[in-house]
């Protein structure tokens, strides 16, 4: 692996404004091969944008960017994402 | 920010003020959003190295030609102010309630989020044993040293590596981290471990693989890398 390789973890901040529960512990399933990880655990690309991947099949998860004032994101590799809301779902 | 605390030559600890902080847990970190007055921005993510109760602190550690971290290190003075955004991050994060046994494995700058929790830790007292395995390059170099040395007791115990220098008479580990030392300093994977790896990108590779080749669940080894980028 790259060394530009991190943890899914590494993206809370961005996800953080786009959803109102965690995200990285949130369960993703991927739509390539069916494996079900944390986001947090995936592997994460950084380059201008962020880029998620399946641990098992390294197919795209999650694509997303910012220029500062929008974002952009990609979530067809994720066939279901099972979030945990704090309150009443 | 209220003061800066020295930790290694490199390496300060930034305790700061933050209004409306709505608290954090062990392990999780801010990110810190940096402005030019052109506007160009750099941002970062650090762990936070306080527990809940106290104050927050960030460990920053030196990167020469970083663009945040010479800021932080050493332009920063008391009273000034910056932008940062957190606490983020869930899935790093430890508390004493989720229980142990507590395996932390950490390279270097690895070690922030890992005071975080044993402070924590130490000032519940909760009945949870925690090995902290910490790979430093010398003894000069390791973060929070006498700090962690202080907590070690019965629950806690701290293991070091020192992988380039060893002070004289020096005879523990000094290698980079390996399974043979996993095995000896943590607890088996049959204690069903909670394990957290913290540190740059190839050390974390290097010692998740190394677990998990030991028998450790994949789904309970948790890791946190940081990039080369980092500064």
């Amino acid at each position: 692996m790259d060394e530009l390789t991190l943890d899914g973890n590494a993206a809370a901040g961005i996800l953080q404004q786009v959803f109102a529960a965690e995200v990285t512990t949130a369960r993703g399933t991927c739509a390539g091969c069916g494996q079900v990880d944390a986001l947090g655990a995936v592997v994460l690309y950084s380059g201008p944008g962020l880029v998620l991947r399946c641990r098992q099949c390294d197919s795209v998860l999650v694509k997303v960017a910012t220029d500062g004032e929008r974002i952009w994101l990609d979530m067809r590799g994720v066939r279901t994402l099972e979030l945990r809301p704090e309150g009443p779902a | 920010m209220l003061d800066v605390v020295p930790e290694t030559a490199r390496v300060k600890t930034l305790r700061l003020d933050v209004p409306d902080w709505p608290g954090h847990l062990p392990g999780q970190h801010v990110d810190v959003r940096l402005t030019a007055e052109d506007g160009y921005q750099a941002q970062r993510s650090y762990s936070i190295a306080s527990p809940p109760d106290r104050p927050l602190e960030l460990t920053v550690e030196l990167i020469e030609d970083g663009e945040v971290s010479p800021y932080l290190t050493e332009e920063l003075r008391t009273g000034d102010r910056f932008e940062l955004r957190g606490p983020v991050g869930g899935y790093f994060v430890w508390e004493p309630s989720r229980g142990g046994p507590l395996f932390l494995v950490a390279g270097g700058s690895g070690v922030v989020p890992f005071r975080a929790m044993l402070l924590q830790l130490a000032s519940t007292g909760a009945d949870v044993h925690a090995t902290l395995l910490h790979s430093s390059r010398s003894w000069e170099d390791v973060i929070y040293r006498d700090e962690l040395t202080e907590l070690a007791d019965a629950e806690i115990k701290v293991v070091h590596t020192l992988t380039r220098s060893q002070p004289e008479g020096w005879d523990g580990y000094a290698r980079r981290v390996d399974s043979e030392m996993l095995t000896e300093a943590g607890p088996p994977p049959d204690a069903r471990p909670h394990v957290y790896v913290c540190g740059p990108t190839p050390f974390v590779e290097t010692v998740a693989n190394a677990l998990v080749g030991l028998g450790h669940d994949p789904a309970t080894v948790r890791t946190e890398r940081f990039g080369p980028t980092g500064g």
